[in-house]
């Protein structure tokens, strides 16, 4: 193994990406530009134009055809890429099934952006959960760093148990955001990220063979379970990849759940992407003016990481769920995949759900003092005011 | 009458594939081999015959044939697969000398 | 932690002063941040852009609401908005324009402890023959604050604009560093 000497830029989230695409020597792009996402697919056409890598580029009218190139690409065994946001990924919904129903390791990068109307080009969840259910694996990127590792390691995942994976970040907040990356040189991206090994390809002509032919009631449960076996396996291999990754290149991936000063706090915020930055920031500030308080950030959402937050929550009092996203007519969509969690399970802390910075409203230092405030003295009561609580609200 | 064999030592080898349990399917959906070995030959109700007297070569049931169950011999003469013929008829409907005839068949 | 706010007009660049001074920092060995308010952005429409730079990595991910400096690119601007908003108390605040100290204190809202002017419109029409004001102004921020060292915001500049373009912008902002006249308050 070559000697690890990062080369650090300062770069956006989006270009992060971009370096991630063409270190890990991505066959086939198919995209269509959405704000704001555009600044990925425009660097790796730049990429592309300058001869520094070799991805043959599919120009498409939408993101519909974007996801069906995609996978045409995938399923001749080519590694392929594709890149997205908000309304577009919405337009690709019914192609996201096939992608994952075909188990073609795709990695997306969606840039979180709220769906209007009201009109936004801010961040907001809502979309990418919203694809809940595809059956997709999705991975909530914190900082641009978690972008360029993100992608690259989502490949390795990916290519392991043929579930394609959503690399996630927030509109702008990392998107255009300038900040440090430590990239890794292409020799040692080439170790960690053999070329793939097709489950199949269509370009095997001594074996002809189609995809998502059709399946009667006989055998379609059975491919169903495959795919849910295939998420649940999957939970070791990021384990194992974000271990090894962690070993190679000093950052270590193989927690589903991140935990930031957890160990012996009194109640712990509960959050998914960007605005976890800033409750590890907070954290620090409170601890120092004696709140025994910890963050943790969700960041494999899909498949869910419940073991690890039932071992979590047994140990807490309370857990503030911060959500930048609704489901309507229920709550915040990571708070009730963290109360479903541990239904079953002898884990009973108090649990709020904090809606916030929906449409890209900004979460701020003072707004995680606010909740741990509010945390504290419900703890201290021991019953809630609300289940659910739209924080910004203007009232 | 000896059936014609047009996709010969494939076809002997195609057999139904039968999945009993989950550890038998496939990990992603491809089709469970060709459609060789799904012999359609039995949905028939007309069967077409050839006369060759008639026949001018022209293969315009070759193209036409839909399954595609039609072949040309080294003779130059067409056949057909009887295994995979559903009786469609389209054949004997395209054949511009009526070489081919569309008979009640009963197995 | 420093953090700065620039003020402009959409098209004058603020941002890419942003993320040149983000740049230059890093070169200098500090962890950067360095963002666009995260608006739509339009021509001549009053815009921010914010820099922070931190001897460790910078996990916060809010805009700027209680900056050490605030950066005008456009003097008009103090007439519309209010520059100094929750500038600390020891702030600094550095202006495009050729006014003088008393005319410009006169227009802001909170009396900074040290104030910066320098006339970079007129440096940026001698030497770039357009008004744009971005990267001179850098030479003026490194010049009052000290955060920056003035060859490390050059050598951002000519990575940011290549070849004559970028030597042109790189003397800019030394002209403005050598023109840019400093008070403390």
């Amino acid at each position: 193994m070559a000697e690890y000497k990062p080369i650090r830029k300062v770069v956006s989230g989006n270009y992060a990406a971009a370096y991630a695409v063409k270190h890990a020597r991505v066959q086939v792009v198919a995209a269509y530009p959405i704000t704001p996402q555009t600044s990925i697919i425009e660097k790796i056409a730049e990429f592309i134009a300058n001869g520094e890598a070799d991805i043959q580029y599919v120009p498409v009218e939408s993101e519909h055809s974007a996801m069906a190139a995609t996978i045409g690409a995938s399923a001749t065994g080519a590694r392929a890429f594709t890149a997205t946001a908000s309304q577009g990924l919405a337009l690709m919904h019914e192609m996201l099934h096939w992608a994952s129903g075909a188990r073609l390791p795709i990695v997306m990068v969606e840039v979180n952006r709220a769906l209007a109307p009201p009109w936004s080009v801010w961040d907001d969840q809502t979309d990418s959960l919203a694809q809940r259910d595809t059956g997709w694996m999705q991975f909530y990127a914190e900082n641009n760093q978690e972008v360029y590792d993100g992608v690259l390691m989502a490949f390795k995942i990916a290519e392991q148990v043929n579930v394609p994976i959503m690399v996630i970040e927030s509109a702008f907040i990392l998107s255009h955001t300038y900040d440090v990356v430590e990239m890794i040189p292409q020799e040692l991206v080439d170790e960690f990220l053999p070329p793939r090994k097709p489950l199949y390809t269509l370009t095997d002509f001594d074996n002809p063979k189609a995809i998502g032919a059709l399946a009667t009631p006989d055998d379609y449960y059975e491919f169903r379970y495959k795919l849910a076996k295939a998420h649940e396996e999957a939970k070791k291999i990021i384990k194992d990849v974000g271990k090894e990754f962690g070993e190679r290149f000093g950052r270590d991936y193989s927690d589903m759940i991140e935990k930031y000063r957890t160990d012996d706090a009194d109640f712990i915020f509960l959050g998914m992407g960007s605005l976890m930055g800033t409750v590890k920031e907070a954290v620090d500030r409170l601890r120092d003016e004696g709140y025994k308080v910890g963050a943790a950030k969700v960041r494999w959402f899909r498949p869910f990481p419940k073991e690890e937050l039932y071992e979590l929550a047994k140990k807490v009092d309370g857990i503030a769920v911060v959500d930048r996203n609704f489901s309507f007519g229920q709550e915040g969509i990571l708070f009730t995949e963290a109360k479903g969690a541990l239904y079953n399970t002898s884990a009973r802390p108090l649990m709020k759900n904090y809606i916030v910075g929906l449409g890209g409203r900004d979460f701020t230092l003072n707004d995680v003092r606010k909740i741990a405030e509010d945390m504290k003295g419900l703890i201290e009561r021991g019953e809630l005011d609300e289940e659910v609580e739209w924080y910004h609200l203007k009232r | 009458m000896k059936l014609n064999t047009l996709f010969g030592e494939k076809k002997e080898r195609a057999t139904k594939i039968v999945l009993r349990s989950v550890d038998e399917y496939p990990e992603a959906p491809i089709s469970l081999g060709t459609t060789l070995s799904n012999f359609t030959g039995s949905w028939r109700t007309f069967i077409p015959i050839v006369n060759e007297d008639k026949c001018v070569k022209c293969y315009i049931c070759w193209k036409f044939c839909p399954e595609p169950a039609i072949y040309i011999k080294e003779d130059g003469y067409v056949a057909i697969d009887y295994d995979y013929c559903k009786g469609c008829g389209i054949c004997a409907n395209e054949c511009p000398t009526n070489a081919i005839t569309m008979e009640k068949e009963e197995k | 932690m420093i953090e700065i706010r620039f003020h402009g007009r959409g098209g004058q660049g603020a941002v890419t002063a942003a993320n040149i001074l983000a740049s230059a920092a890093f070169k200098q060995g500090k962890y950067v941040q360095a963002f666009p308010f995260f608006g739509v952005e339009r021509r001549g429409a009053p815009v921010t852009a914010f820099t922070r730079i931190d001897d460790k990595p910078i996990r916060i991910k809010t805009q700027i609401y209680e900056p050490d400096i605030v950066v005008v690119l456009d003097p008009s601007l103090l007439d519309t908005v209010d520059v100094t908003a929750g500038l600390k108390d020891d702030g600094t605040v550095i202006v495009n324009t050729e006014k003088s100290k008393e005319e410009v204190l006169e227009k802001l809202k909170k009396k900074p402890k040290k104030l910066a002017l320098v006339d970079a419109t007129t440096i940026a029409l001698e030497i770039l023959g357009l008004p744009i004001t971005n990267t001179a102004i850098l030479g003026a921020v490194a010049k009052a604050t000290g955060i920056v060292e003035l060859r490390y915001i050059q050598e951002a500049i000519k990575e940011t604009f290549s070849g004559a373009l970028g030597e042109k912008n790189a003397r800019a902002a030394e002209e403005a560093f050598n023109r840019t006249v400093v008070y403390e308050l």
